[in-house]
């Protein structure tokens, strides 16, 4: 299909995707640049990767945001399910709409004010802030975004084959571990891909919720570029670019796969 | 064209003997609604009714969408529960009971195929509920699958299945608890007509030959005339006649069944006079006088309809020589070939429409009858209904 390949249309898309990922390539090269110096070009080279090893905290804040991303993704994601399942289900309870309402607030609540309020919370009930409270605020955040991912999977979902699980003599928590789960669970991994991603680089959040000891990457980074940008924090930034985008990607395959799943299932 | 199948002699241990438990006090149903109404808020699906099947019954419920049938099975199956009255299998009354713990199965309009799951998983799910042994599950699905056809199909997913190997893998997996009751929800409404009309006789002969009691929920009234012992026709949440199929094809008790069964030609008219077992009556659009039989009590003045199906009214070049019959005239206004029968329709000199049947036993006939023929169409005092409501 040439059709609609006109100088127009190319010109606007390479320029719409030169905006978007320039800046990223120009990391990403630059995380192989020989030289000390941020804009000078020294050559190839993939020292600043090999010195990441050596660099302790740099290290330290990555092993914090992996565990909290994993963790807080998990919890997230059985919450957010429920979450969804109960609007999905059962039907127009009263307040049903002020409920949807409130686990979709977060998603376009100001971070800067959602980690405040968290803060305050945290403060309030006097926790420690540390690994936990981190863990716990990005909970609070990602969920909303599992819990739209799953809901629009189970409105597309046929009511009756959990009917004909029960029909058949499966009681309802049985059903929903052997019918409805793998059916929707492309939807629910999508889910946990998802928050984990956004667990993986929330800045502002962590920055509100966290305390001594559990400084996460993007803070690390984050407070290092304020003393300079090294060709070291353009390496981990790399990396950080690397993991992300394979994790999207196969949000997107388990989505996908389902799509082709909903779409060849019998009428 | 319907063909009312003649059901009341049904095969059973090799002999054909009369099924009518329906005739016989002593006979108690197996499943009974009773006084059943469910309201889904202001809107009432089933409105007070009563309805008792028999075991080794073949049932269908037969009416227009939003008519209540599908509500009604639902019930039983325990998927709604009555906001008056009760539901009861045998001696129990099923209120409160969940679906799960009833032992009725049900196949579902969509067939409702797990789609993560083989053909024996999916036939073996009901078994395993139930934590039987490995060995009896395997030996009772493969058993079930040799009864539907289906030996060969056990690792194939049902997105692999054509529709109706689909069909047949959800029949297999509804029948392989051995059910008290079979709920099938249009279980054909998906096939198309050749496979369906196959699928129709298939369904017959396992209800038969398992003994087992079938309950049906279908708007299409050839299929439940082929495959039921008896149908309750519905609409707005009651039923509005219930026999065999003959009975109701034949003695439609009101003008909807009579429409809603099979094509027909109501004639409203008001009795003049009663004539031994024949009810005289005027109407509107033939000048002469009608006669129908009837064993109704039919009041002088009532206005009644006489239902007239097509295949009665006999459609001749010349005027008949009997003079018992009744007849009309008119012209041929259209006519649709159907291989087996013709359809004619002529438009009687008040303008009125009339139907006509006549099955083409020959390929040639001496005198073929046309568009704008002049035609006379007459019919036997036996050939129609009087209807009164």
């Amino acid at each position: 299909m040439r059709k609609g390949l006109s100088l127009f249309n190319v010109t606007s898309l390479v320029l719409g995707f030169a905006f978007l990922y320039l800046p990223i390539l120009i990391l990403v090269i630059y995380s192989f640049n020989d030289s000390r110096l941020v804009a000078v070009w020294g050559g190839f080279s993939t020292r600043w990767y090999a010195a990441l090893w050596q660099n302790q905290p740099l290290l330290d804040a990555a092993w914090v945001t992996l565990r909290v991303a994993f963790v807080s993704a998990t919890v997230a994601t059985v919450l957010g399910t429920l979450a969804a399942v109960s609007l999905v289900r059962f039907g127009r309870f009263r307040g049903r709409t002020l409920f949807s309402g409130m686990i979709y607030a977060p998603l376009v609540m100001p971070e800067v004010i959602l980690g405040l309020s968290l803060l305050l919370l945290f403060v309030a009930v006097d926790l420690d802030r540390g690994f936990w409270t981190v863990t716990l605020a990005h909970v609070t955040f990602t969920m909303c975004f599992v819990a739209v991912v799953v809901q629009s999977r189970l409105v597309t979902f046929d009511r009756s084959l959990e009917e004909a699980a029960m029909d058949l003599g499966a009681p309802p928590l049985r059903t929903f571990l052997t019918v409805t789960l793998p059916i929707i669970f492309p939807a629910v991994a999508a889910g946990w891909m998802l928050a984990f991603t956004l667990s993986l680089d929330d800045l502002v959040i962590a920055s509100f919720t966290t305390g001594p000891g559990a400084t996460t990457l993007p803070m690390r980074i984050y407070s290092q570029v304020r003393l300079g940008v090294t060709p070291e924090i353009n390496a981990v930034s790399t990396i950080f670019i690397a993991v992300v985008t394979l994790i999207v990607i196969a949000a997107s395959f388990a989505m996908k796969r389902q799509f082709v799943a909903d779409c060849t299932r019998p009428a | 064209m319907n063909v009312a199948l003649d059901r009341e002699q049904k095969p059973a241990n090799g002999t054909r003997q009369e099924f009518a438990p329906w005739k016989d006090p002593s006979q108690r149903p197996l499943v009974r609604f009773e006084g059943v109404t469910k309201r889904f808020g202001e809107v009432t699906a089933v409105d007070g009714l009563s309805l008792g099947i028999y075991e080794r019954e073949f049932f269908a419920l037969l009416g227009p969408s939003g008519c209540g049938k599908t509500t009604l099975m639902r019930m039983l199956a325990g998927f709604e529960e009555p906001t008056k009255g009760r539901v009861l299998l045998g001696e129990q009354d099923l209120a409160g009971v969940p679906p799960y713990r009833r032992p009725v199965n049900m196949m579902f309009q969509s067939y409702a195929l797990f789609p993560h799951m083989s053909v024996r998983d999916n036939v073996a799910f009901g078994l395993k509920q139930d934590r039987l042994p490995k060995s009896e599950i395997a030996a009772r699905v493969a058993e079930v699958l040799r009864l539907v056809k289906l030996s060969g199909f056990e690792r194939r997913k049902p997105d692999q299945l054509s529709g109706g190997q689909r069909q047949r893998v959800a029949l297999a997996r509804s029948l392989v608890k051995r059910p008290k009751v079979l709920l099938l929800d249009e279980p054909l409404a998906a096939l198309d007509k050749k496979l369906r009309e196959e699928t129709q006789f298939e369904l017959m002969e396992l209800q038969s030959s398992l003994g087992m009691t079938f309950m049906m929920v279908t708007h299409d009234q050839e299929e439940a005339m082929a495959v039921a012992d008896r149908i309750a026709v519905m609409n707005h949440g009651c039923i509005v006649q219930m026999g065999t199929p003959a009975e109701i094809y034949e003695q439609p008790a009101t003008r909807y069944v009579a429409d809603f069964i099979g094509d027909v030609n109501l004639i409203e008219a008001k009795v003049t006079a009663r004539d031994g077992r024949n009810v005289v009556m005027q109407s509107g659009i033939i000048a002469a006088p009608l006669r129908a039989a009837s064993d109704a009590e039919v009041a002088v003045g009532a206005d009644v309809a006489l239902a007239l199906r097509p295949e009665k009214v006999k459609i001749t070049v010349r005027k008949p020589a009997d003079a018992t019959e009744n007849f009309t005239r008119g012209t041929v206004a259209g006519i649709a070939y159907l291989g087996d029968f013709s359809i004619f329709q002529v438009r009687l000199e008040s303008g009125q429409v009339f139907k006509a049947a006549r099955p083409n036993v020959t390929r040639f006939t001496d005198q073929p009858i046309t568009w704008d023929d002049r035609v006379f169409l007459s019919w036997s005092p036996e050939a129609g209904v009087v209807l009164t409501q």
